[in-house]
């Protein structure tokens, strides 16, 4: 890279120079006030600078192909390790079957057009050929396109129907909210795999999801920092923010989605590689999964991330049953819970036995001690 | 038939012309109503706006580039937006973006080209003595100007400006508590914005009547030249399109200013839960879209047409396939209304209806691939003169292929999922249309400078010029499509919470020093620019021997253009190195009569339609009598 910038600024300086002369004779006003005339158009064209503006046409192709081929090399390493998502190894297939086809057509392209402008540069005495149109050739040149784009549609759309198709009835549905400036994932808790209701208006400082405990799905959901997948099933992702666009980007499970205020939206996938298989396969231990936010959100937005846990699914269902239902954790939003639920919350408030009437009574003042 | 004489000797003798009514100073040359002031005027706007528009690009590339960098010797330019430590305020680095990107999109490519090349190259192209209502024209031009007033002031105001990206998605914009880029700096732009939208409206209708009404005798459709088949196009797209716009931003203006809920449902932000539900945050991005996409195509169609023009003129060839240019026109122009939500592929919009654009998107590709092989196809055995505008439009169209191949990728909407609002995005964009427009405007510059100023611009700075330019965008756009596909998203301040081990630092380095050398390449333009309008070697009649009609206007063109009568259009403007002729290439107005050594067998029988052309002249001279 030193030797690049170093290079550059060689020719950087070499062209300061012809500049500074250039802007030197100009400045003298050597040619200022004549016509034009004494060097038409053929005249000029005939010249050393059209020959010179003729050999860079050719140089530049070549010397750019070089270096595209050289960078893509050195980058190549750095792009993101084959995709840990069923949907993701056959968009990445397809993202570089794409890039082969568009690769054709860039260098022919942009070899007949650069090879084309070197070998018809102005010679004098030679005309031009008046060639105006050749409807065969069009009709190819439009067909050819179609039919290419035409394939790439197809087969983009297939992987695209099966990726937004329902997910299946099995899956693992866990909750991503986006809020400024960070990620907070729900559950649905060890006892009935299912996420209860929320409502914006139930928003708190605690509450930052809106839980309702008035739906008893929602007793023994619990939320976390992080998100945990369980391998090789099917994950439901239920994607909603809280206060302006977010976007849920896992980048090694080529997984996006905006999370939108007032308009749930969703994703589903199926993970293939464990965190540890692909530490093991990068060589790095520390290897984590990340989720980023890809939409602007404020001050925050670039460091709006959250761990990602992939594991086998017993040790997921394993983390799932260690981890506190919120309604543990915040004792006080019993108070929420309608009196003919009341009992059957209860089994979700620690030593219920001796404390549940104080809490039951007490909830509201409690609210600010209980956060753990 | 003193007409049918070939110009370009005439008119040199009638250079001090009959002064009819001296205008003063203001109405000369700051209330014009003259297209060619108007055009110059928008152009020089431009200009000062594209170097504003860089050097905030030049700001957020330190940031990029050298995340380390200690900024105290910026704080003289920037003030409080150096945080203590040197480093720039993470909320002004979005500020940053947004002007750039409504900077560029809007000021520079509509405005600086559409405004320039449209008001400019129309009446004399068609042949008309001025736009259809030059007191429009004038509005357009100064409705423009509050508008640019508004926008460079809200970079100064305390909470800076717009700072939500040059979208502006709801609710971030719709809620000043939730960002300080969406406090009094976003109502300065939507304001700006309207009136922006105000002045494209009036120079569209403008361009668009005076393409219809104003042509002059025998100039028919199918001998326009194409930059005007460009202009009209762009023209339509942005009536149709613009008033969408002004509706999205209305509706944002309600939200943030009456409590309206347009866009707003569910929100709990600072502290409260609001009163809104309702709205929908995706409405806007849809009406925004419906702008946005045609936007993209009101940028790059003059700059198409620009290229068109100048390639033809200095290949010494006609077009290849003139109907077929006319006609891929067209097919953009329709498609370009109707594929907007593919930048919504990820937003939660229906899959289905993410089908159907996908469908629609890669249509467009068609027609683009058809423009690029017949620019291709006109070069091949030409006789090629490497003007600065010549060289800028072959670079136009390497950009306009690198970047729309691309397109490609992004426009399969499986492929987007990964790829939306990453670098490669930003990649994609910045060649198809940021450079590939920017070349435009930079060939349209070089190639009517002499038409505009009397002078010519020095040709060899504007080769060292050119070759910096088309190499350092190249330096800076290429490898960004790697860090894209790395994943790297856009409008992020710094990527440590995205790549810990900052793998693509010296990739970020790299493209930022050549970003710098770029921009400092066009402060060479700049100086030849100004200079030569004043001491550059004075212009002859017809420098680039082009078959136009505005050659044939006097080198100092008065408002009217022209002396004597319009002169007629014969033939199309394509007459270049035809077998047979004296020269290589026949002006339009030069009739088939007086060329009988090189007609086609069809075209002699369009001598008979002479005396018809030449008995339009007295409707024509009476369109203009007050
Ligand atoms: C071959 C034809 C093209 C196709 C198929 C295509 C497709 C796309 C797609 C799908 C996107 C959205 C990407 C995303 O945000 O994830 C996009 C973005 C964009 N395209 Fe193109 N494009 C094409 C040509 C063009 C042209 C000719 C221009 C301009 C003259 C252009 C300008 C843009 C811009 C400005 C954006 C990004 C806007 C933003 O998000 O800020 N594209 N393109
Ligand atoms: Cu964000
Ligand atoms: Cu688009």
């Amino acid at each position: 890279m030193v030797y690049i910038v170093g290079l550059l600024a060689v020719v950087f300086l070499v062209l300061t120079i012809v500049v500074l002369s250039r802007i030197a004779t100009l400045a003298k006003g050597v040619d200022g006030n004549k016509r034009d005339n004494e060097n038409p158009y053929e005249k000029r064209a005939a010249g050393t600078s059209n020959r010179i503006n003729a050999v860079l046409m050719l140089a530049f192709p070549i010397l750019g192909t070089i270096a595209a081929v050289w960078s893509f090399m050195e980058s190549r390493p750095k792009f993101l390790p084959e995709a840990a998502s069923e949907h993701g190894i056959l968009t990445d297939n397809m993202f570089w079957i794409s890039m082969a086809v568009i690769t054709i057509a860039f260098v022919v392209t942009n070899a007949l057009l650069f090879y084309f402008a070197y070998r018809y540069r102005y010679k004098p005495g030679r005309n031009a050929v008046f060639y105006p149109v050749n409807h065969k050739l069009e009709i190819i040149w439009t067909v050819i396109p179609a039919v290419v784009m035409a394939v790439l549609v197809f087969t983009g759309w297939r992987v695209w129907r099966d990726i937004t198709a329902q997910a299946p009835d099995n899956s693992y549905v866990i909750e991503v909210v986006g809020k400024q400036f960070n990620w907070v994932t729900r559950y649905a808790g060890a006892d009935d795999s299912k996420l209860g209701n929320y409502n914006f208006k139930l928003i708190d400082e605690t509450n930052e999801l809106g839980i309702d405990y008035a739906d008893q799905a929602a007793f023994d959901d619990f939320t976390s920092n992080q998100l945990h997948i369980p391998k090789g099933v099917p994950v439901l992702l239920k994607i909603r923010a809280k206060d302006v666009l977010h976007s849920v980007f896992i980048p090694h499970l080529r997984v996006k989605m905006d999370a939108v205020p007032g308009m749930p939206t969703k994703f589903w996938f199926v993970a293939t590689k464990t965190t540890e298989e692909m530490r093991n396969e990068t060589g790095n231990p520390d290897f984590n999964y990340q989720l980023n936010c890809t939409e602007v959100c404020g001050q925050g937005h670039f460091s709006m991330k959250m761990p990602i846990v992939i594991e086998e699914e017993e040790e997921y269902k394993a983390w799932v049953a260690s981890q506190k239902p919120f309604l543990t954790s915040n004792p006080t939003y019993l108070s929420r819970v309608p009196e003919n639920l009341k009992a059957r919350a209860m089994k979700y408030i620690e030593s219920a036995a001796s404390d549940s009437t104080s809490v039951a009574t007490g909830g509201a003042t409690a609210t600010g001690t209980s956060l753990k | 038939m003193a007409t049918a004489e070939l110009t370009h000797e005439v008119q040199v003798h009638e250079e001090h012309e009959h002064e009819h009514h001296e205008l003063g100073f203001i109405r000369k040359y700051v209330f014009s109503e003259d297209h060619k002031t108007i055009a110059k005027q928008y152009l020089i706007s431009g200009i000062l706006w594209a170097f504003i528009g860089g050097l905030l690009s030049m700001l957020f590339r330190l940031q990029l580039g050298f995340p380390n960098m200690k900024l105290e010797w910026l704080r003289p330019l920037l003030g409080g937006w150096i945080e203590e430590g040197g480093k720039l305020d993470p909320q002004f680095y979005l500020a940053l973006v947004t002007m750039h990107g409504t900077i560029m999109v809007f000021f520079v490519l509509t405005a600086g080209l559409s405004g320039t090349f449209s008001n400019f190259l129309i009446p004399l192209q068609v042949g008309a003595r001025d736009m259809a209502s030059g007191f429009l024209n004038m509005l357009s031009y100064w409705f423009f100007f509050v508008s640019s007033v508004i926008m460079f002031g809200s970079l100064f105001v305390e909470t800076g400006p717009a700072g939500g990206g040059w979208v502006v998605y709801p609710p971030l914009s719709a809620l000043p508590q939730a960002a300080d880029g969406s406090k009094l700096g976003l109502t300065l732009w939507l304001v700006s914005m309207a009136l922006f939208i105000v002045s494209q409206l009036l120079g569209g209708i403008n361009y668009v009547t005076t393409i219809i009404n104003l042509r002059t005798r025998g100039m028919s459709f199918t001998k326009l030249p194409l930059t005007i088949w460009a202009f009209m196009f762009t023209a339509i797209l942005g009536i149709l399109s613009f008033p969408v716009l002004f509706s999205a931003v209305l509706l944002l203006f309600f939200d943030r200013t009456f409590g309206t809920s347009f866009y707003l449902s569910e929100i709990y932000v600072n502290g409260e839960a609001l009163p809104n539900v309702g709205g929908s945050a995706i409405l806007y991005q849809h009406l925004f879209w419906f702008l946005g996409h045609p936007e993209v195509y009101i940028v790059l169609l003059p700059a198409l047409g620009i290229t068109s023009e100048v390639i033809a003129t200095n290949a010494r060839k006609p077009i290849f396939g003139y109907r077929a240019m006319i006609g891929s026109l067209m097919g953009i122009t329709l498609l370009a209304f109707i594929v907007w939500a593919h930048h919504m592929f990820v937003t939660g919009m229906n899959p289905f209806l993410g089908s159907v654009f996908m469908f629609l998107t890669l249509i467009i590709a068609v027609p683009s691939a058809v423009k690029a092989f017949n620019y291709i196809t006109t070069l091949w055995r030409g006789n090629i003169v490497f003007t600065p505008a010549m060289l800028f439009s072959i670079g136009l169209v390497s950009f306009f292929i690198s970047g729309g191949l691309t397109g490609i990728i992004l426009g399969n909407s499986a492929l987007d999922i990964q790829l939306h609002d990453t670098y490669f995005v930003v990649a994609h964009f910045h060649l198809v249309m940021g450079s590939a427009s920017f070349f435009g405007l930079m060939a349209g510059v070089y190639h009517w400078f002499p038409k505009m100023f009397g002078r010519m611009m020095d040709e060899k700075l504007g080769y060292v010029h050119f070759w910096i330019t088309f190499v350092g965008i190249y330096l800076i756009f290429f490898p960004m499509h790697y860090i894209g596909i790395a994943g790297f998203p856009r409008r992020y301040y710094s990527f440590t919470a995205y790549d810990a081990t900052n793998s693509f630092g010296d990739m970020n380095m790299f493209i930022s020093v050549a970003a710098m050398i770029t921009f400092g390449a066009q402060i060479l333009f700049a100086w030849n620019f100004f200079y030569s309008m004043f001491r550059g070697r004075k212009a002859p009649q017809n420098p680039w021997h082009s078959n136009t009609l505005e050659w044939t206007a006097p080198i100092h063109p008065e408002h009217g253009n022209w002396p004597g009568e319009i002169p007629p259009a014969y033939r199309w403007p394509y007459d270049y190195s035809k077998p047979g002729a004296k020269e290589d290439f026949i002006p339009q107005n030069v009739p088939y009569s007086a060329t009988p050594e090189s007609n086609l067998p069809h075209e002699n029988e369009q001598i008979a339609m002479e005396k018809e052309i030449e008995g339009m002249i007295d409707s024509q001279n009476e369109t203009y009598k007050h």
